[in-house]
């Protein structure tokens, strides 16, 4: 009878869980009481049981490397950085993606935009009648172009330069019409396109305002609402005074 | 211990090594081995997201546990399971005293792994996860406590209980075979 009070504690005896004083106190109970010691005997050995059938299931090898791939090596970290970074690292990938993109456009357009040129500055030369206006008086070239072009433009004055006008034509960009003139120096011919800037692609005027084309050497620029091209196999140095007199003219 | 340990701890450092008894005892509760999976996958999912708010130096496997139970609870199995569970009782009978029946005599004679097996699984949900965590894992009752977020006194009860209705089962079963009481 004195053991009820023992034996309802034996659990938690043996899970370890009595105060220290109790333990003690159980300990030495035990080790004179036959009944509880057998009690205790019995129930240790339950506990193993248990904790051997408990331990009953394990996972599979496949699993485990499944688990084990997708937690590998995550550095504790501040979760508000990482998604900082994260962000940041997004906003990067859009903006690179825009940029490469709209560059992407506007160089493939300029591109086309100068082979385009350079092809009707080829065909020009090659054809039998290469102006549509044969005159070297600017005076004379100038109002051809009224009422075949929505524009109007300066063209210089050669008398103190090398240069010749020959002639001029119209001819059309990207569907819009413009003025093409062609201009002489010494063996080279030079075609200068007039067109309005708003019909051209944007971009044009954001590189070297020389460069080369299909090995011609090109130069644009853009003045008073238009976009001007010359273009020509003179030297650089020639197309740049053809521009030169083009840009002071029409200040 | 530290409050904070070293920063270099890695998740991975800290759940691996519980990743077999963590899916023992998601076996356990779900009694199924792709729930299992599910459960242990979900669990590892959620600690690695909560990751930086676990304060290092505190105890890492009760939290572990506990999102592996909370997240259980959730489950469909789980809400299956947690119905009708029996309450809470203040133990009316601390008749746990072991000379009325004694199974454990028949255990050490037979050594019945499948038996207890059975046994274990026959224990309503909350009485088996008590259990296992306290004999399987061996967590102490204050550790039982935070995994389940329950009183120590509610772990002593259910604890107490489940030995009880594990002892019923076994002596159930081997009536008529040995002495009755």
């Amino acid at each position: 009878m004195v053991c009820e009070s023992w034996k309802a504690k034996l659990d938690t005896y043996l899970d370890g869980e009595l105060a220290e004083e109790e333990m003690r106190a159980f300990d030495a109970h035990v080790r004179s009481c036959l009944s509880c010691a057998a009690d205790a005997l019995a129930r240790v050995q339950m506990k193993r049981t248990i904790q051997v059938a408990g331990k009953q299931f394990t996972p599979s090898a496949e699993f485990r490397r499944r688990m084990q791939q997708r937690i590998a090596t995550k550095p504790r970290r501040n979760p508000r950085l990482r998604w900082m970074l994260a962000v940041a690292a997004a906003a990067i990938l859009v903006v690179g993606a825009l940029t490469s993109t709209y560059l992407g456009t506007t160089r493939s357009r300029r591109d086309q935009v100068y082979s385009e040129l350079a092809d009707l500055h080829v065909a020009t030369l090659a054809s039998s009648s290469p102006v549509d206006v044969v005159s070297s008086d600017r005076h004379t070239v100038k109002p051809w172009f009224q009422g075949k072009i929505p524009f109007t433009f300066d063209l210089p004055e050669l008398k103190n330069s090398e240069f010749s006008l020959l002639g001029g034509r119209l001819a059309y960009l990207g569907q819009t019409p413009g003025a093409h003139l062609v201009y002489g120096i010494r063996k080279h011919e030079i075609s200068v396109f007039i067109f309005q800037e708003r019909s051209q692609p944007s971009g044009l005027g954001e590189q070297p305002a020389m460069t080369k084309a299909l090995s011609f050497n090109m130069e644009t620029w853009s003045q008073g609402g238009l976009r001007y091209f010359a273009i020509g196999d003179a030297s650089t140095a020639d197309i740049d005074n053809l521009a030169g007199l083009f840009k002071t003219t029409s200040l | 211990m530290s409050g904070a340990g070293p920063q270099s701890d890695s998740f991975e450092e800290l759940a691996m090594p519980l990743f077999d008894q963590l899916y023992n005892f998601a076996h356990w509760l779900t009694r199924n081995r792709e729930e299992a999976e599910d459960l242990v996958q979900e669990t590892y999912a959620k600690a690695l997201k909560g990751f930086s708010s676990f304060q290092l130096g505190t105890n890492f496997r009760a939290w572990m546990y506990r999102i592996l139970r909370n997240t259980f609870l959730t489950s469909r199995t789980g809400l299956k399971a947690t119905m009708n569970l029996p309450l809470d009782t203040e133990d009316s009978r601390p008749a746990l005293a072991v000379d009325r029946d004694t199974p454990e005599t028949i255990l050490i004679e037979r050594s019945d792994r499948q038996l207890v097996q059975s046994a274990i699984d026959e224990l309503p949900v909350n009485f088996r996860e008590v259990l296992l965590l306290c004999e399987v894992e061996e967590m102490s009752y204050q550790e039982i406590a935070e995994t389940l977020s329950i009183p120590i006194g509610t772990v002593m009860s259910r604890l107490s209980r489940a030995r009880q209705m594990l002892r019923d089962y076994l002596g159930l079963r081997e009536k008529g075979m040995n002495h009755g009481l």
